[in-house]
Parts: C-alpha cells; structure tokens; sequence
C-alpha cells in the first residue's frame, strides 16, 4: 500500500502547485479519470483474495475521497482568488467627491423665525399674519395713536397716500385677529415692516414678532415670565434674565422695554406691556373680563445676537457669502 | 431733555452718585440715553491774574508774567501767548498739575528763566478743539480758586429720552419731583414770588377759541435794558440744556422753560399795534419765523396775532419783527397753555421741531402757566431792571382732571403681584397724586394732578404703581391657563416645507426690500403704474414691487461683481399692485437660477442651467399637482422662451429665459433662468385617499413619431389624453431627437406608454386596439409614425 500513500502525497503536492482551475480539472483526471492511477488501483482489487480484498478497497476509497475534498478546496481557493482579484480591480478612490447637486440654505432671518415660531407653537401660540400696505386705522387709531399723537412721530413712517402706511410694527395684526376671534387668544405674528430709517444699525425694512395673549386671567408678571421663557430657550441659556423698564406705548398700559442679560451688561430686545383696555374696547372685547398680554420683538437683533452677525444691512444685501454661512 | 446734574442737585439731592441716579431714573421709565462730562480730566489749576507781563530776555516770542495765584508772592510763568496782558485773569496749572492728554505740568528753565506752570488756554484744557491764545475768565472770578469749582467743570450732563407721555418731565422742576417721589429724597421746591406791579402799561388780549388755548397771561415790562448780559450762571445752565444765550429776554425765557416746562415768549412792545389775540390763521395767511422760513398758514394753526399781523405761530415759534431786540424799552412777556390738540402734529406739517412745540403737543403744566410768567418777569426785572404791568389773564375751560377709581383687586389682577392699601397709599403719596378712600374702605378714588396729561384710566394708575414699586420687583410667573391642542390642517402646505425642497434643489434664500427702482418696475414688469411711496428713503427705492424678480436680479447682480459664477436664489415675499383703488397684496415664491446647472465637478459635463432644469423645479414645488405651460410672452422674457404657468384654469406664474437685452444690459455672460408663483397656489394640499393597486402587471409599449419642429408636445398629450382611450394609465415623453435618421425640420418624438387593467390581464388584441387608437389620434395632428 505503499503505493496509495504515494499517490495522496503526489496529488496534494501537485494540486497546491497550479494556479488554473482548467488545469486543475486535467492533473484531476491523472488521478480520478478512467485511467487515472487510483481507479487503476481499484481495478486491480479483483486480484487480491476476498479476505484482503476489503481493507484493501477501504483504503483505496479513504485515498479517494481524500483527493477529491482536496480537489474541492483548491477549486473553492482558485475561485475566491479569482475574485479578490476582479474586487481589487474595481476598488474605487472614495475619497473623490460625491457627485450631484449640492444644497442651498435657508435666510438667517428665516432661520431665526422658523425657531421662534417653533418656540411658540410649543406653548400653543397660533400664527396670525396681516398686510404689509396697512391703514392709517389699523396700524395707527386702532392701536390708540389718534392723528396727531406725538406717538405717531416715533415711528417714521412711509406713507404710500393719507390713508395707507407701509405697517411700521406688526402690532395691527392683534387688531385684525381679535375682530374676528374671541378669547383665549394665543397669537404670534411674525412679519415685516418698516421705517424710514437706514444705517448700521436701522434698516428701512425688517422683521418684528409680535406676541398676544388674551385670557381671563393674564398679568405683567406672566408677560415676564413668558419673555424670559422664550429667551432662555432662543439662545439655550439658562442663565439669561429679562429686565422690564418702565415705558410708553399708546396700546398697552402698563407698558415695558424688554432688556436681556447679554456679557454682563443689558441689550434692548422689544417692547411689550398689558394690553391697552381701548385697544380690546376697539374690538369689542370686555376689557373687565379679559386681561391681555403683547410683546414685539425684534427679529434682526436676535439672530444678530444669536450669530454674531455684526451689521444689520449684510442681512439684506443677498451676497452669497454670508448667506452660505447659515447653511 | 437736557440738563446740569447740578442744577438738578439744587433742587433735590439724593445720595446717589451720578451713575446710580442715572439708574433709578432709566429704571422709572425716564430714560438717560447719556450722561456725560463737562469738561475732561485735569487738576491743580486755578483762577489767576496776571501782574506784569515782561519781554522774555532770550525769546522774541515769549514773556515773563508775574502771576498772582492767591500766595504771599506773585511766582514767575513763562507765556508765549500773543493775548497775555498785564490785569487779565486766567486759568493757570500749577507745579503738579495733569492736564488732558497726561500732560504733566512740571518746574522747568524756558531758555534759562525758571517757570513755575503754565497758563492756559480753553484748548489745553480739553474744552475747545481750537482756541485763540489764553482762556480770558471774567473780570470777577476769585483768584486761586480751583478752576474746576469756579466753572463748576465737575457737573454732569444728564440727557433723557423721554417718552410722549412724560412731558411733566420736561423741566427741572417735573424731574426733581419725580427724583423725590422715586428716592424720598426732600424736594427743594422753588419759591415764586409775586412782582409788585409799579407800571400802570397793560395789553389788551382777547382769546377767539378758548378751547386751543384755555389761559394766556402776558404782562408788559417797562423801561428794560434789553442790552444787560445775561448772568454766567444762567448761561452755563442754559448751555449744559444744550441752549444758547442769546439775549438776556430771550435767556430769560428759555430759562423758565427749562425750570417749568412752560415755554413762554417776550415780544417788543414797541413793535406790536394794539391788542393781542390768539386765533386761528386765516387761509392765506404768511408769516416769517424766526429761522427765517416763510410759512403759508391756514385755519388748522393757531396763531398770536395784533391788530396788524400775525406775529407767532402760538406754542411753535415766534416770528420776525416782533421780538426783543437790544433796543427794546418795554417788553411784553407771554405764558400760555395751549390744549396739546391745537398744537399736535402742526410743527410737522411745516417740518420744524422746537422745544415749545415738543412740550405743548404733549401737555404743559397749565396750573403753573401763571407762576411761570411771575418768575420771568422776576428775573427779567433782576437782569435787565423795569418795571412790572399787571398781568392780563385770560382762561377757558381747562382740562379737568377727573376722579379715577382705584381697585387694590384689579392691581392685584394686572400685575400679577399684591400690594396691600397701605402700600399703595404710600406710593399714591410719594406721587402726590390726591386721592381718597370709597366708602368700601378697599378702593380708591384718585385724582391726577394738573401736569399728567397721561392719567386718565385705572391701569395709567396701575402703571404708576408699579413703576414706583420697581417692575424688577414683580416676579416672572408662569402662566395658568387652559390648554387645547391646536389645529393642524393637512390641507395646507407647511412654507417651511416648500422652503427645503427649494434649499435641497440647491436655491439659497434671499431677503430683498419690498421697495425697488420705478425703472426696474419698468423694464421687468412692464409695469408703469407701480405703488409708489410719498416719501421714499431714495429714488432707487421708491415704489412697491409688483414681483420678485427685480430683488432677485439685484442679488444676481451684487454676487456676480463678486466673482460668484453660479448663482440660484429664491425668495418668499409680498408683491403690491393697486387694482380698483384696492392694494393687492400677494405673496409669491420666486427663483432664479443662473450658471453651471450643477457646481463643477469630475464625471460630469459642464452644463448651463436651462429653462427646462428650472421647469422641473417648479413642477417639483407643486407635485403631485400637474401644471401646464403656455408660451406666453413677458417683459423680462425671451420671447420664445417664456411660459405662463396654469394650474387647471387658473394662471399661477411666470417661467422662462431671461430676455437677450437684459442679459446685456446687466452684463451677464449667460443667461439666466427665473420663475415666480402665487404662494396661495403651492400651499393648498389635497388629503390622500388610496386607490386599490391592480392586480395585474402594466404592459409598456413605446411610441416614436415624427412632426414638424414647431409642433409642441402638450398637443399631442393633450389629445391622446382627451381620447379616454381603454387601459392607458400613463403617457409620458421620454425622449426627443433630431439628426441623422431624421429630416430637417422634423423631430422624433417618444413617448411610453402604460396600460392596465385593474382586475385582469391584457390581451395582444386589446393592448393593439388601444395603441392603434393613440397613433390614430397623433396621426390626426399631422404625426408621422415612426417604425
């Protein structure tokens, strides 16, 4: 039997040596063809006598099987060879750019908007909107600002005739929501308007967001509680205070200048105070009853603060490279 | 409002420093928008006089003053100012001395004579950009009293802000009160003595509409010195109020003005003819103010006329011709109150802004009118000498101040915090505000005081309390209300939503002004009859725009000068036009696209963007909404390649190419590609209902025809669509073709084309019976089938 493990040792060796899987399938019929030396082997059994006969075929199948799981593995070998070779062909540099359309962005005072609706909308605030070319009633009587009022003087105005104003705040859109709803009422109105002012620091159009709160049972201590709610959370910081000073608009009584704590000092951020009891007369709502709450708040100067943005005018100028910084 | 800490201090003085008073009075709602120094930091110089002046022995320029500075002996000082004279007295800085700009003043030899500081000049000390020579101080001034003392050079400037309700603050006498009510501080009011009337002299003066003005007062003053200078100390307050002198009268005047709030005017007796009478101007009427403005006065202005003319428009500005000058004997002194409707809004009209008109259209203090005449002619009678007629007065019905009511619960109710009777009673007082308990013992009745102007309801009171009580002292609460959720309609399309589908379609928001350029309404839309405003911020900003697009070019433009070569923009904004004496007022959604359809970039052929890229875009804004589109033409267009967008009926905007000639003239090297849509049209929302799927596979059969050129693809759409021919579920064109295999003028056209049963499966009989319907309804439009 010499022979047989001769033969094992042959093939193995023989079989590691070739790197084609044709040529593997020709040295295969070497051993296993018709004339192959191991089917030889098993021809010549007939020779042997009975009693040796069975071992014998025992250790020539063992050889056999032996051969062909080796045969198998080298197969499976050469093939997976073959396909780490095609894979490495078809390795990509990924580090090239992606292709396609790139992605634009959003206005900072978009940006800055969508968060503070978020914030209100959080707390049940609706969105209301009004025109932008308002009357000299809604932007101005209604609001308690009679003609002539020295008031009417602190707002710049652009006139476009006697009766229509470009809206110089966003305050008439309480007026028009509340002719048309009763309380509880729970309004943000974010918008634009204007003034005739333009410099580093006035911008002839920009945003404002005026707040509105009608209910039964509203006070100045909720106006403040609401502000610095909503400012803690703007800029995430806990730590943030809101100052009320004592001010004047027509249509609230009592009526505050809204300061924030800002690197140690007071920033101004808008104007608010208890609605004023002609203003809810105006649109026939009891004023014995019903208590509200309004605030306006500058858009611009929140983002400005929010972004370190540092000139009002870089937000309306449209260049392409501040604006891709809010992306 | 103006005004010398000082002067403020001598009517009430609380121990507060400079800044801290700042701080209670910003806090208290009168705002100090500035407080400021007099005069910058220096020392050790004092009034001095000059004994002898002598020629320096080694310098043509200089001299050796003897300086009396207040010592045993006079000390030596080198000067080479041209106007140093033996007698004048000067500021000198002794040894020691720091000066601005941290000039030390040390003991030197000036061309070997020893010198023992330095005199002084106004520039030296900071208090002038350019002076002429040595600060000559009066002939009065104490020599060796410190300089900073004698001026008075450690006041401070206190400038409020002061809002339209607070005219009672408009003089020192309304601050300092509101400075004791806030600090408790004892109010050192000023004592108003009544002048003795010595002259017989008086004026007639008749009032047509006493409800303009409900009192005027005026006295004739005879026999001044008009010429009299007017003390130093009234000049140095009148100047820290930010007031020149200008005559001792006309000082006088302004100086009760800033002590009382009143303005009050003096006339030249001389110059007036007969009586006085306050009325309305006539249409027609002119008068020349004393800025030398002519005005064209009609009945809405009150005026202070004679017998002659008009001689002032009333609680604005005097006018010319009547007013005090050197010369003038007898003077005739006015104080008035003039109802803040009689004077509102008039200085406006004629573009002035005086602080008469400042404190008349806000309010002024009418029980004071009378004592404000007193003090005038006091200090007139003191300045200028003459003598005193009696006072005409003539009154109507002066506003009432009516009783308000008070409820302790209501405070409680509005501000979020109580505060007890006895606390409120403590503030009512503090305010000197009147006022009485109900006979409930919890409310109150108060009634304001003549010179609030802003009291008039329950929460003006409120205001005051709180003010006073510190609305740092009312805490932040949160509220406790009801809560509901809040509809949330799925019918409508968030603008957010649209927004990102833009920003991922690679457009960048802008923010453009609502006001453009006439020419550019124009040129890009057409349109000659913008909304315009009456008074602009600049020409280029003058009217309404009636579209996006000319912000958009704008932008375009502004990036393109900084080397940005691919530009895509969008804006959301309102668009004004005035329809039927009606202002519209849409909000449209705009883009504009210019450039590289896509950023340069490896694997991929550089491409501009074309009218077709930016279809895609705005048919993305609307989807699943099908639009059409109809060439149309549009000022700012390529006539061929411009549309007019249609949802169903409906016309919902604008696309197309931007015209050659713009392209010009703005200098564009390619074209760009815009559109514009009503927002309304985008952010309606149908609610999906589901449709049951089919069974069945769809079988696809393509299409190729060929047609003329000019044949638009929507027709044949159109009427394949319209033929409601069995099982089509869709016909889309995938591809077009012109070149080799097809004729000139020709364009190969293919369309796919998906049928479908819903419960069986097509036969080859009926798939060909529908296609051949199809081809047959293309044939009719002169459609050649392809094979």
């Amino acid at each position: 039997m010499l022979e047989l493990q001769q033969i094992h040792e042959q093939a193995l060796q023989q079989f590691a040596t070739i790197g084609e899987e044709a040529e593997l399938e020709q040295v295969k019929a070497k051993y296993l063809g018709r004339e192959g030396s191991l089917t030889t082997l098993l021809k010549g059994l007939g020779k042997l006598s009975a009693a040796e006969r069975p071992a014998a075929g025992a250790a020539i199948n063992q050889v056999k099987q032996a051969i062909e799981a080796a045969l198998q593995q080298r197969r499976d070998a050469l093939q997976q060879l073959k396909l780490e070779q095609k894979l490495a062909l078809e390795a990509l540099d990924v580090t090239l750019p992606g292709r396609g359309l790139s992605i634009g962005g959003l206005h900072p005072v978009t940006r800055t908007l969508q968060r503070i609706e978020q914030l209100f909308h959080s707390l049940g605030f609706a969105i209301a909107q009004g025109p932008e070319i308002e009357t000299d009633y809604y932007n101005f009587t209604a609001l308690n600002i009679p003609q002539n009022h020295p008031a009417r003087a602190m707002h710049d105005t652009f006139y476009i005739d006697p009766q229509h104003v470009l809206r110089t705040h966003t305050s008439p859109v309480q007026v028009r929501y509340m002719e048309d709803h009763q309380p509880p009422l729970k309004i943000i109105s974010p918008g634009r308007v204007y003034r005739v002012d333009s410099d580093a620091t006035h911008s002839p159009m920009f945003h404002q967001v005026e707040g509105l709160w009608v209910d039964e049972h509203i006070s100045f201590a909720n106006l403040k509680g609401v502000v610095q709610d909503f400012l803690q959370k703007f800029f995430e910081r806990e730590d943030l205070r809101v100052r009320f000073r004592p001010s004047f608009f027509p249509f609230t009584e009592p009526s505050a200048e809204m300061d924030m704590s800002w690197n140690g000092g007071w920033l101004e951020i808008g104007g608010c105070g208890m609605v004023h009891p002609n203003v809810l007369q105006h649109v026939h709502i009891d004023s014995e009853k019903y208590l509200g709450f309004a605030f306006g708040l500058g858009v611009e100067r929140l983002a400005m603060l929010r972004y370190g943005v540092n000139d009002l005018r870089l937000f309306y100028e449209s260049d392409l490279r501040f604006l891709k910084q809010f992306n | 409002m103006k005004f010398s800490e000082n002067w403020l201090r001598t009517w009430v003085n609380p121990a507060l420093s400079s800044d801290e008073l700042a701080h209670v009075l910003t806090m208290a709602g009168l705002e100090v928008e500035d407080l400021a120094t007099v005069a910058p930091e220096f020392n050790h110089v004092v009034v001095a006089q000059v004994l002898e002046v002598v020629k320096h022995p080694n310098a043509d320029r200089l001299n050796l003053c003897q300086v009396d500075v207040g010592e045993a002996a006079p000390i030596t000082i080198v000067c080479g100012a041209a106007n140093v004279s033996a007698g004048v007295k000067v500021p000198c800085a002794r040894i020691g001395a720091v000066l601005p700009g941290n000039f030390v003043i040390k003991q030197a030899k000036v061309r070997s004579i020893e010198s023992f500081g330095m005199l002084c000049s106004e520039k030296e000390l900071g208090l002038a950009v350019e002076s002429q020579g040595l600060w000559l101080l009066p002939a009065d001034a104490p020599v060796s009293m410190n300089l900073r003392s004698y001026l008075e050079l450690d006041d401070r400037l206190f400038t409020l802000k002061l809002t339209p309700n607070r005219s009672d603050c408009s003089g020192l006498a309304g601050i300092s009160r509101e400075v004791s009510a806030l600090t408790g501080s004892f109010l050192n009011k000023l004592n108003i003595q009544i002048n003795d009337v010595t002259y017989a002299g008086q004026l007639p003066v008749y009032v047509e509409d006493k409800v303009a003005c409900p009192l005027y007062c005026g006295r004739l003053v005879h026999g001044v010195n008009a010429a009299a200078q007017t003390p130093d100390w009234m000049l140095r307050r009148l100047e820290r109020s930010g007031l020149r002198g200008i005559s001792a009268a006309v000082d006088v005047t302004n100086y009760v003005m800033l002590e009382l709030g009143q303005p009050m005017h003096a006339f030249d007796a001389a110059q007036l003819s007969g009586a006085i009478t306050v009325r309305h101007a006539q249409n027609g009427e002119t008068l020349t103010l004393l800025n030398g403005q002519q005005v064209q006065l009609d009945e809405q202005v009150l005026v202070i006329a004679d017998e002659a003319r008009v001689l002032a428009m009333a609680g604005i500005m005097g006018g010319q011709g009547s007013g005090v000058e050197n010369s003038t004997q007898d003077v005739f002194l006015e104080s008035a109150f003039f109802h803040p409707d009689a004077i509102a809004g008039r200085a406006r009209r004629f573009a002035l802004s005086t602080d008469s008109s400042f404190r008349f259209e806000r309010g002024v203090d009418f029980s004071a009118t009378r004592q404000a005449l007193e003090r005038a002619t006091e200090l007139l009678l003191q300045i200028c000498g003459g003598s005193a007629g009696e006072i005409t007065e003539v009154q109507g019905l002066l506003p009432e101040r009516k009783a308000i009511l008070l409820r302790p619960a209501r405070v409680a109710r509005i501000l979020g915090i109580s505060l007890e009777n006895r606390q409120i009673e403590t503030l009512l007082k503090r305010l000197q505000f009147d006022f009485t308990l109900y006979g409930d013992n919890i409310n109150y009745s108060v009634t304001p005081p003549a010179y609030r102007f802003d009291l008039s309801i329950e929460a003006d009171l409120i205001e005051e309390l709180a003010r006073l009580h510190g609305y740092d002292n009312i805490p932040a609460a949160t509220p406790q209300a009801q809560f509901s959720m809040l509809p949330y309609s799925e019918l409508q399309r968030p603008l957010a939503r649209l927004q990102q589908l833009l920003v991922a379609r690679d457009y960048q928001e802008i923010v453009s002004y609502a006001f453009v350029e006439a020419q550019d309404e124009r040129d890009l839309c057409g349109n000659d009859h913008p909304v315009a405003l009456q008074n602009p911020i600049a020409s280029n900003l003058a009217v309404m725009r009636s579209s996006l697009i000319s912000g958009l070019m704008g932008a375009l433009r502004f990036n393109l000068n900084r080397k940005q070569d691919r530009v895509r923009l969008f804006e959301i904004g309102a668009c004004f036009a005035k329809v039927h004496e009606q202002y519209q007022q849409t909000q449209r959604f705009s883009g504009l696209a210019y450039g590289l359809a896509q950023e340069e970039q490896w694997g991929l052929a550089n491409r501009s963007v074309d009218f077709y890229d930016i279809k895609a875009d705005v048919e993305a804004l609307f989807a699943p909404l099908v639009l059409r589109f109809v060439a149309t033409p549009h000022p700012a267009l390529h006539p061929g390649r411009s549309a007019a967008i249609y949802s169903g009926e409906q016309q919902v905007g604008w696309i197309g190419e931007l015209h050659p000639r713009l392209q010009q003239q703005y200098a564009m090297a390619q074209p760009a590609q815009w559109f514009e849509v009503e927002l309304t049209a985008l952010s309606g929302a149908k609610l999906p209902q589901m449709n049951e799927i089919s069974k069945s596979l769809p079988v696809r059969r393509d299409l190729a025809v060929l047609v003329d050129e000019a044949m638009n693809v929507q027709v044949l759409l159109d009427v394949m669509q319209q033929a409601s021919v069995p099982y089509v579920q869709e016909i889309a064109l995938f591809d077009v073709y012109r070149g080799k295999g097809v004729e000139l003028g020709k364009k190969s056209l293919a369309f796919r084309v998906l049928l479908q049963d819903t419960s069986k499966t097509l036969t080859d009989a009926e798939i060909e019976t529908s296609i051949a319907l199809l081809i047959d309804q293309m044939q009719r439009r002169g459609a050649r089938l392809r094979m």
